[in-house]
């Protein structure tokens, strides 16, 4: 069903008072029904805090989801949403948004859902360039079908699915974008709200499709998948936040870093060994994709320094803009076209 | 000298050489200045799946069927009377079909060695006889091409050789009268960018039109007058064109920009290719990564307030399934074209069926009635089009329009509507809250209907999604009675169009004992094969079903009427069975499954065996 605001005035555009929106206009009044302790209610809060100070309005948001726990997503927030089918939901995202380019269209999936079944819309959004702010919830397993592993879940995993564990090597995500010439590409965790919220807000600027990984605690069915990265200590120890154009740096008092090889491969290293001078300095605009998809791969898994932040942020030309464009142009060659016409064009005959 | 010039009725030309012979352009010069010229005509190509299949193969032969007449015409005509045979293995691919008499013109020059052994002659039927029967006419047409393409400069012999088609167009002209100046103009138009080429094909047009006019081999030629046709203004259509430009009417007169996502697929990407022309009518073409996606992106395009559809083939209808389920579900408006080839999977991509007439009925999981229109004639592509719109639009359903590999490539004329007479398709968007101030998403209009709200709406945020509804509020929903109601709701929604669509009329004259009774394109075919039956003295009746789901209100009571049914089909029996299940009448069934189109005179004779 529909909700109101909170009572709150909106945004008008005829420039009438704009009274700052609150969580609660974002909020639907749905009962949230993920399982307690689930990394998924972070990411709502996050998402619901975050919008109101973006100055977009409910109704000009859309959340589309295919399926998975984390697809249930849109039914809480008080937007337009669709909940999907399986994997499907870039698609059904990118006829959204080619459609009105004024949304903001989110998408919202999972490891499974994105990167399984859904694995092909995902790059082809990515190469389109639509305008897509796609949110994917990273746990590393099934969970609405009750425990099997994913295509992110590690190599050898025992799950009910692979009781002598899995055979097959996970994707990473982040490169996976990078190499589908994602224009925006990040990493979060679902703990850091205040992380969380920045790369949200830098993908809700970026006009064209921005990929945000999200690690996301399963406390069901892969409890502490991402422990090494946000317990007190191994958030200390191996998260490697990336700034841009700062020097990459982390551990504790930032005494390692990060250094370019000279052949094409990233090394960690001590600063106080090689000093500040030689380490790498991230640059999130750099047209070209390789730096990025290194960095991507410092990390095998995230039980060791794992690189979190925007890996890249660049501009390129939009999909739907470009196809508002070419209907624009082909008009204007053309003229506007007139179906008479165009039922006379080629040759014709009176019959009197 | 002043030949005889005989006047015909009706005539049936066959044009059959390599794929890579021009066999399907040269058919559709000649059918183009027919229609011009006033004839009614229909017509049949039939060109193989490869694209280039190596020279000279049996399997390489590429044919178009023309059939013109002074007569109101129905079919592209069962047998040629004339065949036009570029090489041996067009003849030998052909030939069965030319009756006994009939005229036969080869490529002499094409019958080498070489391209016999290739068409599995062991010695060359144009010299050794075999061919007494017919009127055998050996024209060396690659030489005289050659011949009358000396002296363009720029062009090699390369591609003078290639202008060979245009020989026999002019020397078919020249026998039935056709007016050369539109295929002139036509040439050079089409070669404005390539003036020799232009020249050569120019050159070998006339000298074939003026090897007709000379030789002695052809002592008469042929006249066929104009058809009497209702007046008004006309032009030649093929069902792919007319299917395009219903959609492109359909979104004129709802009022919403129409919005194509696609894959290429045989026999749909002529409808791609036609909308992406058509920017300039507001029309957004998307070729989607797959099938999947085209129909997730065209039900997203719906979503937002778009005329959403999208266009397929039997392959690509099964990979659409579970997306014409969930806009089923969203009970948002979807146009989902199939134009079916034969099948199942790759089957013959490039030949006609009607297969996929119970996938449409009943291929989705769970209970998921569809709305199914299926166009009759290549003209009523247009019509088919528009109605299939009408009804997505105006109760918020997928629709499957039907169209076939038959229609989609066939011509015939047409009598251009006034755009201006089409009706107002349009539906309001909600704008306003529907309950206490609040917005209930899954609330009816008269028709069943639900709220439209496009995203953009103030105050009408809602979410939908593929799990049950609730009535009413469109919140998740795991009633058991509430899925029960919602269940049988969705389908009486489709039920109650039978209401507002035709009834089922029947061709009759009084006194009928059988009905004949068709669907989609086998229209032509089964018409005329009545009207043959009736001019042998008998009676037969003929309905035809263009709405397949829910049909027409009055359906049982026709079937009933009569004391027998015969459905004539190109499958292995479908409407049969939808007949037999809904209406308990004893229909009995006749198929034709080899991607080909009935004859008229398969029905006739079938027909004759039912009385």
């Amino acid at each position: 069903m529909a909700d109101e605001g909170n009572g709150s005035t909106q945004a008008s555009g005829d420039g009438g008072a704009v009274t700052t929106l609150t969580k609660k206009d974002f909020t639907s009044d749905q009962e949230v029904r993920w399982c307690p302790g689930c990394g998924d209610y972070a990411i709502l809060a996050a998402m619901q805090s975050f919008l109101p100070e973006l100055g977009v309005e409910p109704h000009n948001t859309v959340f589309i989801s295919g399926i998975g726990c984390s697809s249930r997503f849109p039914y809480y927030m008080n937007t337009y949403g669709i909940h999907s089918i399986h994997g499907r939901a870039p698609t059904i995202a990118t006829g959204v948004a080619t459609s009105n380019p004024e949304l903001n269209v989110f998408v919202i999936t999972g490891d499974g859902d994105g990167l399984s079944i859904g694995g092909n819309h995902l790059i082809h959004a990515l190469r389109r360039n639509v305008n897509l702010k796609i949110v994917l919830f990273n746990n590393q397993i099934y969970g609405l079908t009750k425990g099997q592993y994913s295509p992110t879940s590690e190599l050898g995993k025992v799950t009910k699915s692979t009781p002598f564990g899995s055979l097959d090597r996970p994707f990473n995500p982040v490169a996976l974008a990078l190499g589908a010439e994602a224009t925006f590409v990040a990493r979060s965790i679902d703990v850091d709200r205040k992380h969380l919220t920045e790369v949200l807000r830098r993908a809700a600027a970026h006009r064209g499709t921005a990929f945000i990984e999200v690690y996301q605690n399963c406390n069901i069915f892969n409890d502490g998948a991402f422990e090494d990265l946000t317990s007190k200590e191994g958030k200390e120890l191996n998260q490697v936040r990336l700034e841009h154009g700062k020097p990459i740096r982390f551990g504790p008092e930032a005494a390692k870093g990060v250094r370019l090889t000279d052949h094409a491969s990233l090394e960690v290293v001590n600063v106080a060994d090689v000093g500040e001078d030689a380490l790498l300095v991230h640059d999130e605009h750099r047209e070209e994709p390789s730096l990025a998809f290194l960095l991507a791969h410092l990390a095998s898994s995230p039980h060791e320094p794992t690189p979190i932040g925007i890996f890249r942020d660049v501009q390129r030309p939009v999909y739907g803009d470009a196809m508002e464009a070419q209907v624009s142009s082909a008009t204007e060659k053309l003229g506007k076209g007139d179906i008479e016409s165009l039922l006379k064009t080629g040759d014709t005959w009176e019959v009197a | 000298m002043a030949k005889a010039v005989e006047e015909l009725h009706r005539v049936v030309i066959r044009f059959a050489g390599d794929s890579g012979d021009g066999m399907q352009l040269t058919g559709d010069r000649f059918t183009n200045v027919s229609a011009i010229l006033g004839n009614d005509i229909s017509t049949l190509p039939d060109f193989p799946a490869e694209i280039r299949a190596p020279a000279g193969s049996l399997f390489g032969v590429s044919g178009f069927q023309i059939h013109f007449s002074d007569e109101d015409i129905l079919t592209p005509g069962d047998l040629p009377n004339v065949l036009v045979a570029m090489n041996p293995a067009a003849l030998k691919t052909n030939l069965n079909d030319l009756p006994k008499g009939g005229i036969l013109i080869v490529n002499e020059d094409a019958f080498t060695e070489r391209n016999l052994e290739k068409a599995g002659y062991t010695a060359n039927p144009i010299d050794d006889g075999s061919l007494e029967d017919y009127q055998l006419f050996k024209v060396k047409m690659t030489q005289m091409t050659l011949d009358s393409t000396k002296g363009i400069e720029g062009i090699t012999k390369k591609d003078a050789e290639r202008a060979k088609n245009m020989f026999a167009l002019g020397l078919v002209s020249w026998m039935y009268t056709r007016p050369t100046e539109p295929t002139i103009d036509w040439i050079r138009k089409r070669f404005v960018k390539l003036p020799h080429i232009a020249e050569a094909n120019v050159a070998a047009f006339q000298a074939g039109w003026n090897f007709g006019e000379t030789a002695e081999l052809f002592a008469t030629n042929y006249e066929v007058r104009k058809a009497a046709l209702p007046p008004g203004t006309y032009r030649n259509i093929t069902g792919a064109n007319a299917l395009a430009w219903g959609l492109i009417a359909a979104s004129e007169k709802s009022g919403l920009p129409l919005f194509y996502a696609s894959y290429p697929i045989t026999p749909a990407s002529e409808l791609l290719h036609e909308l992406s022309k058509r920017k300039n009518f507001g029309v957004r073409t998307l070729q989607a990564e797959d099938e999947i996606a085209a129909a997730g992106i065209a039900l997203g395009a719906a979503f937002a307030g778009r005329l959403g559809v999208t266009g397929t083939s039997g392959p690509g209808m099964d990979l659409k399934a579970e997306t014409m389920a969930l806009a089923f579900q969203l009970e948002l408006p979807l146009l989902i074209v199939d134009v079916m080839r034969a099948g199942p999977s790759t089957g013959m991509p490039t030949k006609t069926e009607q297969g996929d007439l119970l996938l449409a009925m009943y291929g989705r999981h769970g209970e998921t009635p569809l709305p199914i229109v299926a166009a009759i004639t290549p003209s009523d592509c247009f019509d088919a089009a528009f109605e299939a719109a009408r009804i997505a639009l105006k109760y918020r359903t997928p629709v499957i329009l039907l169209s076939d590999t038959f229609l989609a490539n066939s011509a015939e004329p047409w009598k251009v509507p006034d755009a201006n007479a089409l009706p107002d398709i349009s539906v309001p968007f909600a704008t306003e809250t529907n309950h206490d101030g609040e917005f209930w998403p899954y609330l009816r209009d008269e028709n069943l209907a639900r709220p439209w709200a496009i995203p953009g709406t103030p105050g009408l945020q809602h979410r939908i999604g593929g799990i049950e509804k609730q009535d009413g509020t469109g919140n998740i929903s795991y009633d058991p009675a509430n899925h029960e109601y919602m269940t049988r709701l969705r389908a009486a929604k489709v039920a109650k169009i039978a209401d507002d669509i035709p009834e089922l009329s029947v061709d009759e004259e009084g006194g009928e004992e059988l009905l004949v009774i068709g669907w989609g394109s086998t229209y032509g075919q089964i018409r005329e094969g009545v009207r043959r039956v009736r001019a042998a003295g008998k009676k037969v009746a003929h309905a035809h079903l263009r709405h397949l789901n829910p049909f027409p209100r009055n359906t049982g009571e026709v079937l009933k009427r009569f004391n027998r049914v015969l459905v004539p089909e190109i499958n292995n029996g479908q409407l049969v069975r939808l007949l037999r299940a809904e209406y308990l009448v004893d229909a009995k069934s006749y198929t034709k499954i080899q991607g080909l189109p009935f004859r008229a005179s398969e029905i006739e004779t079938e027909i004759q065996k039912r009385l």
